[in-house]
């Protein structure tokens, strides 16, 4: 029961009141002497020893004011008036900490964000700021000295994804001399990459300059390769994390075989790839995607595997040299303790039938992106030539349409970033191999990155026609004289202002990224977050783009956002940085903002026990309590605002600070009914 | 009344229904230790007693009173004043007196809207429409009625209090064990708890007395208890029920979750918890399964009288008090 009269117990503190000018930023809406002088004599009896104004606060000046008061003047808290905890809490927490007083007994309070920026009145705003810092003054009467509770890092880290982005990231580490457990879901790492033939903007050959990678990975010292394996169950926190896998059966003894190939030559089904060809071509029943294939081991698809439909067959094992297939496997599950995980799941591609008015999966020779990719690879089902669906015609003109999917309110509203390059890839390569007239529809044209503005000039060079205008249909339905037998692209042409119907033999949907579809499973299961469209956030948009706000979770490459594969393998390495200056620290401080359960206060409600996005509370059925995993806990609060009960204490933000907050806020801690309207 | 060695006794009603009063009447048998033990000096539900008999006494002169109802108009502050004046221990007892109770909801309405609706609803028999009077002129003089405050506030918004018994109104048991802890520290074989402590209750919640097995919590639609089969095992939140139980200070013996009756939340806040309606919100809008807007809206119908539900015993008591309205128009 709060006591609502009765006189507060006077104030033993020492606290010392800084408030900033930032410039003319605050100074300019607030009057900052004013508020200063005002705090040294309305918040005298709260405990201000000293308040003092300053331009400002955060330079090496504005701290060495505080540290010299400190020690001089004894301080035992500090308010800093200024920006924002956001920006300079830490700087200021670090100045306390080097005069040798505890930082957590150092309060921010924002008169800039709150105040200044947000007022144009300066006689309002300066009551405001007073009001704001005798808030700060009583709420930090309450704080209390907090050591950061220090866990041992596990050198070994997780990659999960075996695309650039992954592969980048493992082979940065292992370099470094640390142990990599390297996840991928697929038969083969590689990632989307593999499929490639040429990549924008220089033409190098995909395979060309990926595989060297794919093969320092799988004989790496350091790397432990687990494909055709899923992660099932992440617990612990960061520099121990325990992670289960499931090793999904392959059918093929890896220890025996020897990648002959073989089983695959011989084995009697064939089956549509969809993954690898994009549809285009077949494998075997048993198979590796593709001959670099790293592992090199195949795997046995059983659901369409002859002898497990129908118990006869077997052609695999038979012609097998060294006897490695196994009928019988099972799926094996692994455990690995780890420091630090790198999330690289990359993206999928946008379903081309979501516009169905662009006829992909009705009209036979409207393409995507992905299936051109194989089209062009002179390892895919064609040899690398661009013919039509029949597989032998070469198209004369060809219609290659943006943004499909993409910056469409209809679908996505983002830009997929690579599909402007990609199409202009297309267009150079269509032109070089068939000679047919190359026609892009683009919306706008985004060639922002290095050499990609002159690959845009070259392609224009080429002869290549460009339609600015956002293509309203794709038809066979001929009304004109030459239509016939044609694909029509109809679009407006915004650049001629007139509605063009252009017949083309072929049509190529540069189909936009999207967040892989299990993005959001894959997000909870390993406690980060993802945005409403799926891809994973990162701690700080700008300044900290490969880390999460899960301490020990790093994102890296198209699992983040869509990019090209520089910006991918730039990610690779700075998630990989970011954990290697992690092992260095061997062990690491955690912010001693955090909850914790009151065991005598909590009744075992279980409201709590689903609510933590990080999956730090368990509840222990013997004793009837909740609990909450220190280490694991971010200090979101969530869970101190549910529970009920009042069991769960958040340091830094119990009910005492807060309301004491609230209280000087309202100026009640000075007798003042109200803030003066 | 003689001069007695026995130490003194009072009892006080301010704004309440007099649950409280019957409820002590109701430990049978060891009211008559309250009787060996004390002096009964004031106690206008058991005995005829004059206010200005209270205000000739001394100062400290009462060791014991127990208050009960909230103040909700200057008599009852009055009272609260002199009371405290008299007394050595003043004790909240009850809901009313610590947190405000059914009588603080009316911290929602004006005064004048509550005055209007006890004097003209269709219960009320009042034909010529005939409203009580400040005051009156008779033949003897002018007499007045006490003057109704814009809300109701608890007594330790209004004086300062030594104990807090909660309950609507408190369990017999827990009256009687009060009483003998009282007995006890008279004859120097107990010590009182600290000053400001709640007494006569737990320390825990209603949960933590309730023997309903409890699992991850996931509410798909609240209910009523007579809109489904209650399961007699399984805790009642997890049933849709919305059950005060987790947020409630313990003391009744969970008396109505055993009855599969959900918790209303008479013992008021479990220690700690400063806000009990907010406290109760956050927690039910946590355990809700669904993230649709208008889902979770109709999730929510499923509480009719959010206010009924979540501050029916502590509006005046919580963090808010009153309604804007009552604050604004009172
Ligand atoms: C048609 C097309 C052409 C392109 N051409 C170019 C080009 O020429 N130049 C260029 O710079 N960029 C190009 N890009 C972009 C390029 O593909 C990406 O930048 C790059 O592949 C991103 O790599 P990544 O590792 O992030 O993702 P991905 O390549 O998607 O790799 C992710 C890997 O993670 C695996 N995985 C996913 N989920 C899980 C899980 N839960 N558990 C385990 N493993 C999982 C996947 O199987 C995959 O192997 C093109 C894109 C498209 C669609
Ligand atoms: S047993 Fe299955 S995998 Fe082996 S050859 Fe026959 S169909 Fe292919
Ligand atoms: S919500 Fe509070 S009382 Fe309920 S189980 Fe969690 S910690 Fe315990
Ligand atoms: S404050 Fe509670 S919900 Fe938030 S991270 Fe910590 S344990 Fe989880
Ligand atoms: S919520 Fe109610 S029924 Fe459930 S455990 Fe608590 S008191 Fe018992």
């Amino acid at each position: 029961m709060t006591k609502h009269n009765g006189s507060k117990p006077e104030v033993q503190e020492r606290i010392g009141v800084y408030v900033c000018h930032c410039g003319t930023n605050i100074a300019g809406t607030v009057d900052v002497a004013q508020v200063a002088q005002w705090a040294a004599s309305r918040l005298k009896e709260r405990g201000v020893v000293i308040a003092r104004d300053y331009k400002f606060m955060c330079s090496s000046l504005g701290q060495e004011l505080i540290e010299k008061d400190i020690k001089e003047q004894k301080l035992t808290r500090v308010v800093v008036a200024a920006c924002s905890p956001h920006l300079h809490e830490r700087t200021f927490r670090t100045a306390c900490a080097r005069a040798g007083l505890n930082p957590f007994l150092c309060e921010m309070v924002s008169i800039r964000e709150q105040v200044s920026w947000v007022h144009t009145n300066k006689e309002a705003a300066t009551i405001k700021a007073q009001a704001a810092v005798s808030g700060g003054v009583e709420r930090v009467i309450h704080h209390e000295p907090l050591e950061p509770m220090t866990v041992p890092i596990n050198p070994a880290t997780l990659v999960v994804g075996g695309g650039i982005a992954g592969i980048q990231a493992a082979l940065e580490i292992a370099d470094a001399g640390y142990h990599v457990y390297m996840v991928e879901r697929e038969p083969s790492i590689g990632g989307h990459m593999a499929q490639f033939d040429k990549t924008f903007p220089t033409l190098d050959c995909a395979a060309c300059i990926l595989t060297p990678k794919m093969v320092d990975v799988g004989g790496h010292p350091n790397v432990t390769l687990l494909t055709w394996s899923e992660v099932e169950k992440v617990e612990g926190y960061v520099g121990s994390f325990n992670v289960t896998i499931r090793n999904k059966a392959r059918h093929v003894k890896t220890d025996l075989c020897t990648g002959c190939g073989i089983c695959q030559e011989k084995c009697p089904k064939k089956v549509v790839d969809e993954v690898y060809e994009a549809g285009l071509g077949y494998r075997k029943a048993i198979y590796t995607p593709f001959p670099q294939a790293v592992p090199k081991f195949p795997v046995m698809d059983v659901d369409n595997c002859i002898y497990f439909e129908k118990g006869t067959c077997k052609a695999c094992e038979k012609f097998c040299p060294t006897n490695a297939i196994d009928f019988t496997q099972q799926d094996e599950v692994i455990n690995i303790e780890v420091g630090n995980i790198i999330l690289a799941t990359g993206y999928d591609i946008f379903d081309a039938r979501r516009v169905s008015h662009y006829g992909y999966g009705r009209l036979a020779n409207v393409f995507t992106s992905l299936e051109m990719e194989r089209l062009t690879n002179a390892a895919g089902p064609t040899n690398g030539q661009i013919v039509l669906r029949d597989g032998k015609t070469t198209p004369k003109a060809v219609g290659i349409i943006h943004c499909v999917g993409s910056r469409d309110r209809n679908f996505n509203n983002h830009c997929s970033v690579i599909c402007c390059m990609q199409s202009l890839k297309f267009a150079h390569m269509v032109h070089e191999r068939t000679g047919a007239i190359v026609y892009n529809f683009y919306i706008d044209m985004r060639t922002p990155f290095k050499d990609y503005d002159e690959f845009y000039q070259r392609v224009l060079e080429e002869g290549t026609l460009f339609v600015r205008g956002k293509v309203a249909e794709v038809t066979d339905a001929a009304r004109l004289p030459g239509e016939e037998g044609k694909l029509i692209v109809q679009v407006e042409d915004t650049l001629a202002g007139k509605q063009r119907r252009i017949p083309v033999d072929m049509v190529i949907l540069s189909v936009g990224l999207e967040p892989r579809k299990d993005s959001s499973e894959t997000a909870k299961l390993f406690g980060i977050s993802c945005s409403a469209n799926g891809w994973f956030i990162e701690k700080h948009p700008k300044l900290d783009p490969v880390a999460t706000m899960t301490e020990g979770i790093y994102i890296a490459g198209c699992a983040q956002g869509p990019k090209d594969i520089p910006a991918s393998v730039s990610q690779g390495a700075a998630a990989a940085a970011r954990v290697l200056g992690k092992i260095q620290q061997k062990e690491m401080a955690l912010e001693p903002i955090r909850a914790s359960v009151i065991e005598e206060k909590c009744s075992g409600c279980r409201i709590c026990n689903d609510l933590c996005p990080f999956n730090a509370i368990s509840f222990h059925e013997d004793t009837m309590v909740s609990e909450v995993n220190a280490a694991l806990c971010q200090g979101c609060g969530t869970c101190v605002a549910a529970c009920p009960a009042g069991a769960i204490y958040g340091t830094g933000f119990n009910n005492e600070q807060v309301l004491a907050q609230i209280e000087g806020l309202l100026l009640l801690n000075i007798g003042e009914e109200a803030v003066p309207a | 009344m003689t001069d007695n060695a026995k130490p003194k006794f009072a009892m006080y009603w301010a704004a309440s229904c007099g649950g409280c009063e019957i409820a002590v009447l109701n430990i049978h048998e060891k009211i008559l230790d309250v009787d060996a033990n004390f002096e009964v000096v004031f106690w206008p539900v058991a005995m005829d007693a004059k206010y200005k008999d209270v205000e000739a006494m001394e100062d400290g002169s009462i060791l014991l009173t127990l208050f009960n109802g909230g103040i909700r108009n200057d008599e009852n502050e009055h009272i609260a004043r002199l009371l405290r004046r008299k007394s050595q221990l003043l004790v909240a007892f009850g809901s009313c007196a610590c947190e405000g109770c059914i009588p603080g909801l009316a911290n929602l309405s004006p005064a004048g809207e509550i005055v209007h609706t006890a004097f003209n609803t269709v219960s009320t028999d009042n034909p010529h429409g005939i409203y009580p009077r400040a005051s009156f002129d008779v033949p003897e003089g002018e007499i007045t009625i006490p003057k109704i405050f814009p809300t109701l506030r608890t007594l330790d918004q209004v004086v300062d209090v030594d104990y807090y018994m909660p309950g609507c109104p408190p369990e017999s048991h827990q009256i009687g064990a009060v009483i003998d802890l009282v007995v006890k520290v008279l004859h120097g074989e107990a010590q009182l708890p600290p000053k400001g402590s709640v007494i006569g209750a737990g320390n825990s919640t209603v949960c933590d007395e309730c023997t309903r097995k409890r699992n991850v919590k996931s509410i798909t639609s609240f209910k009523r208890i007579y809109d489904v089969e209650i399961d007699p095992e399984l805790c009642l939140l997890e049933q849709g029920i919305p059950c005060n139980g987790p947020a409630t200070r313990s003391g009744c013996n969970a008396r109505c979750v055993s009855a599969g009756a959900q918790c209303i939340g008479c013992y008021g806040p479990a220690e700690g918890v400063v806000d009990y309606g907010a406290r109760l919100i956050a927690a039910f809008a946590s355990v809700i399964d669904s993230t649709d807007p208008e889902e979770i809206e109709a999730i929510l119908d499923g509480i009719p009288d959010p206010a009924g539900q979540f501050y029916r015993f502590n509006l005046a008591g919580s963090l808010l008090k009153a309604g804007k309205p009552a604050w604004e128009k009172g």
